[in-house]
C-alpha cells in the first residue's frame, strides 16, 4: 500500500512537469505577445509609445529570448522560491494577484463538492430504492433539466429571479464594504450569504449526473447475488442497503470525485463572469487575451496542481475502500 | 463445539414425532410481466421433515428457485404470492411465512436463524468488498450471540468443520482470495453457523467442477449428520438427487408432477416427465455412438399459461383432449408415490372425469 502511495506520488510530479510544459507552450502559441497588446492599448488611448520604449518592455521581460529559456525563467524559480513571476498587465507579483482568489476558488469549488455529494447521495439512494415512483420519475426529470440547462444561464435566471423577489442581485462573494477588507468574522458571515447561489449553479450539473450515475450503480448491485444472501441471512433492509450495494455503488463516485474538482473549477469561469465571482477563472481568460504569460501560466499550473491531486487522492482512497483495487495494483 | 451440539439432540428428538418442519401448501407465485402474467409456481405442495432432505428436481426455469426464495421471502419484489408456507416449532404455534411483513422482526429470524439458504454461485454470492471474516460473523451475530469475541471463535469453529485450512486467517481474507470450492465451503458455514432447522440448497454444486462436487455433498451430508438440519436440496441433476434426497419431488412448469421416496422414484418413475428425465441421463456402460436421449421440445414460458397439462405438448404419450383440456391433480398412485398424469385411473378419478375418457393404463 505505502509501495503504492509512493508510486502515485512519483506518477504525480512526472504528470506536473508536462503539464508545466504543455502550458506554457500552448499559452505561447498565439502570434504576437504581451507588448503587441500593450502597444495597441496605448495608441487606443491617444498615447503612443515610442518603438525604442516597447523594445526596452521587450528585453526587460525577458520576451526576445528563445521560449525554452523564458520557460525556465519561470519554472526554476516557482520551483526553487514559490515565486510564480511578474505580471506584465498588472505590473505586481503573480502570486500577490493570484493567492486570495486561489483561496475563494478552493472554497467555492469545495463547498460546491460537498453540495454535489450531499445532495445527490440521498436523493439517488430515495431514487433507486422508489424506483419507478413518482418521487424517482420527478427526480429523474429533474436530473434531466440539471444536466441541460448550461449552468451560466441557470446562473442569470437566479440574478433575475433574486433581484425581483428580494430586491438584491447576489453577485460576488462579498458585499461592497468587505470586498477588499482583511477577513474577519464579519467577512467570513459575508462569504456564506454569498457562497449558495454560486455554488447551486456551479455544483447543479454534477449533481445532476451523480444522482444519474449512483441511481443506476445501486440498481445494478440490488440485483447482486451477494445482495440475496445478505438478506437469506436476516440483515434488516436498511442495513442491508448502506453496508452492501450502497457500499459498493459508491466506488465509480470515489474514482471520479476526482474528475469533479477539475470539472468545477473550469465549468464554473462563465458563471464566474456571470456572477462576478472573484475567482481564478476570470482572471486567468483576461490572462490569456492579453498575453500576461506568467499569470496564464500560473493559473493553469495551479489549476492542474488541483485537478492531479484530486485525482490521486482519490484513487488512493479508492484503493483503500476496495480490496480487489489494492490487489489489482499491487501486482 | 458444544453449542453446536445442543440443537442436534433436539432435532432427533422432533423428528421421532413424525411432524413436518415446514409446510408448504398450495403456494402460487406470480410474475407481472410487460408479456403477461408468468405463473412460476401453480399450486406447489409438499412438506419436509426434520433431519431429512427433500430434492426439488426440474429443469430450468421450473420454478424451483422460487418455490425456494418464497420460503425466506427473497423473491423478486414484484413477485405475487398466495398460497401457505408454515414453519412448525416445537413449542409454539405455526407461523406462515407468507402472512409476514417484509420488515416483521420474526421474519429476519426465519431468514438465516431458522432456515439458511446456500446459493449456486460462491464467486458472486459473497461481497467482494466485505472479509469472509465479516460476512460470517455477520451471521453469527444476528442469530447466536451479541459478543464479538464469542462470534470470532464460533465462526473459526464453523470454518474449521467445514474442512477450511487456517480458519482463523481465512476470517480475514476477501473472497476472491479463495477458490471456488473453498469458497462455497465458506458459504455453506456461513449458512450452517446460526444452527437452522432447515438448510435449502438451490444447486450449490452447479458452478463446482465434479471433484470438488463430490466434496461438497459429502460436506453437507456429514454436516446434516452432525447437526441434524433438515435439507430443502434443489437440483437438475438426478444423479446428485439420488444421492443427496430421501424424498423428491419432481416440477415441471410450476407445478410438482411426481413425488415419491427417492429409492421409489429412480426404480420406477411414473410420470412421462420423469421418465424422459430419467432417459436423458447420461451413463457408463451405455453403448457408445447411441444418442443420448432427450425430451422433444422445450419447457415452454408459462406466461397465460392454459388450464391444461403443461407436460402435454412435449409428451409422448399424451391424451388428444383430456391432457390438453384439464389440469391432471397430483394425486397418490402408489403407496408413498403420487404423480400427475391421466394415464394412472386414480388421477382421473381426482379430476372428477369419466373413466372411459382417457385412454388408462
Amino acid at each position: 500500500m505505502l509501495s503504492y502511495i509512493v508510486r502515485r506520488l512519483g506518477y504525480m510530479v512526472v504528470v506536473l512537469i508536462l503539464i508545466s510544459i504543455v502550458c506554457f507552450y500552448i499559452i505561447n502559441l498565439p502570434p504576437g505577445s504581451f507588448i503587441e497588446t500593450f502597444a495597441t492599448q496605448l495608441e487606443a488611448s491617444g498615447a503612443p509609445a515610442s518603438q525604442a520604449q516597447l523594445d526596452y518592455l521587450t528585453v526587460r521581460y525577458g520576451l526576445d529570448q528563445p521560449l525554452i529559456v523564458q520557460y525556465w525563467n519561470w519554472i526554476i524559480p516557482l520551483v526553487t522560491h514559490g515565486d510564480f513571476g511578474f505580471s506584465f498587465e498588472w505590473q505586481q507579483p503573480v502570486w500577490s494577484l493570484i493567492a486570495d482568489r486561489l483561496w475563494l476558488t478552493i472554497i467555492v469549488s469545495l463547498v460546491s463538492m460537498v453540495f454535489v455529494y450531499a445532495v445527490s447521495i440521498p436523493v439517488a439512494v430515495y431514487s433507486a430504492t422508489h424506483q419507478y415512483s413518482a418521487g424517482d420519475y420527478a427526480v429523474s426529470f429533474l436530473g434531466v433539466i440539471g444536466l441541460a440547462v448550461p449552468n451560466f444561464l441557470l446562473a442569470l435566471v437566479l440574478l433575475v429571479a433574486s433581484a425581483r423577489l428580494f430586491g438584491i442581485t447576489p453577485t460576488g462573494l462579498f458585499s461592497p464594504e468587505y470586498m477588499n477588507a482583511p477577513w474577519s468574522w464579519g467577512r467570513f458571515v459575508d462569504l456564506l450569504i454569498h457562497l449558495p447561489v454560486p455554488v447551486v449553479v456551479v455544483g447543479l450539473a454534477g449533481t445532476a449526473a451523480t444522482i444519474r450515475i449512483l441511481r443506476s450503480q445501486l440498481l445494478d448491485e440490488f440485483q447482486k447475488q451477494y445482495v440475496v444472501t445478505a438478506r437469506a441471512k436476516g440483515v434488516p433492509e436498511g442495513r442491508l442497503l448502506f453496508k452492501y450495494p450502497f457500499r459498493v455503488a459508491l466506488n465509480p463516485i470515489i474514482s471520479t470525485a476526482g474528475h469533479l474538482l477539475p470539472e468545477i473549477v473550469s465549468g464554473s469561469t462563465i458563471v464566474a463572469i456571470v456572477l462576478g465571482l472573484p475567482t481564478i477563472g476570470p482572471l486567468l481568460l483576461r490572462a490569456i487575451i492579453a498575453q500576461d504569460t506568467y499569470v496564464a501560466a500560473s493559473s493553469l499550473m495551479l489549476l492542474g496542481v488541483l485537478t492531479v491531486v484530486g485525482v490521486v487522492l482519490s484513487d488512493i482512497l479508492l484503493a483503500v475502500l476496495d480490496p480487489r483495487v489494492r490487489m489489482g495494483r499491487s501486482n | 463445539m458444544d453449542e453446536l451440539g445442543d440443537r442436534t439432540m433436539d432435532m432427533t428428538d422432533s423428528a421421532s414425532t413424525n411432524q413436518p418442519l415446514l409446510e408448504v401448501k398450495d403456494l402460487r407465485v406470480v410474475l407481472p410481466l410487460l408479456e403477461g402474467n408468468l405463473v412460476a409456481a401453480d399450486g406447489v405442495s409438499f412438506a419436509i421433515r426434520p433431519g431429512r432432505t427433500l430434492g426439488l428436481v426440474g429443469e430450468s426455469g421450473c420454478g424451483k428457485t422460487i418455490t425456494a426464495q418464497s420460503i425466506l421471502k427473497i423473491a423478486p419484489r414484484k413477485a405475487r404470492t398466495d398460497g401457505r408456507i408454515l414453519l412448525h416449532y416445537a413449542d409454539r404455534p405455526a407461523t406462515d411465512i407468507i402472512g409476514l411483513g417484509a420488515d416483521d422482526p420474526e421474519l429476519l429470524k426465519i431468514r438465516g436463524g431458522e432456515c439458511a439458504m446456500i446459493f449456486q454461485e460462491p464467486m458472486t454470492s459473497f461481497s467482494p468488498v466485505h472479509t469472509i471474516g465479516n460476512q460470517l460473523m455477520e451471521t453469527i451475530l444476528l442469530h447466536r450471540t451479541r459478543h464479538r469475541r464469542e462470534a470470532h471463535d464460533l465462526a473459526v469453529a464453523m470454518l474449521a468443520k467445514v474442512g477450511i485450512p487456517a480458519p482463523a486467517e481465512t476470517l480475514k481474507k476477501y473472497p476472491h482470495h479463495l477458490s471456488g470450492g473453498m469458497r462455497q465451503r465458506a458459504m455453506i458455514a456461513m449458512a450452517l453457523a446460526s444452527q437452522p432447522r432447515l438448510l435449502i440448497a438451490d444447486e450449490p454444486t452447479t458452478a463446482l467442477d465434479v471433484t470438488v462436487q463430490a466434496q461438497v455433498l459429502r460436506l453437507m451430508k456429514d454436516l446434516q449428520h452432525d447437526l441434524g438440519m433438515a435439507i430443502l436440496y434443489i437440483s437438475h441433476d438426478l444423479g446428485v438427487i439420488a444421492r443427496m434426497a430421501d424424498e423428491v419431488a419432481v416440477m415441471y412448469m410450476g407445478s410438482i408432477v411426481e413425488q415419491a421416496a427417492v429409492r421409489d422414484l429412480l426404480r420406477t418413475p411414473m410420470h412421462p416427465y420423469t421418465r424422459g428425465l430419467m432417459a436423458s441421463v447420461p451413463r457408463i456402460g451405455k453403448k457408445s455412438g447411441e444418442p443420448l436421449q432427450s425430451i422433444k421440445g422445450n419447457v415452454p414460458v408459462p406466461i397465460n399459461k392454459p388450464r391444461a397439462c403443461g407436460f402435454f405438448p412435449r409428451c409422448p404419450v399424451a391424451i388428444e383432449g383430456v391432457c390438453d383440456r384439464v389440469v391432471p391433480p397430483l394425486t397418490p398412485v402408489a403407496a408413498g408415490h403420487s404423480a400427475a398424469c391421466f394415464r394412472y385411473s386414480e388421477v382421473v378419478a381426482a379430476a372428477g372425469l369419466d373413466q372411459g375418457g382417457a385412454n388408462v393404463h
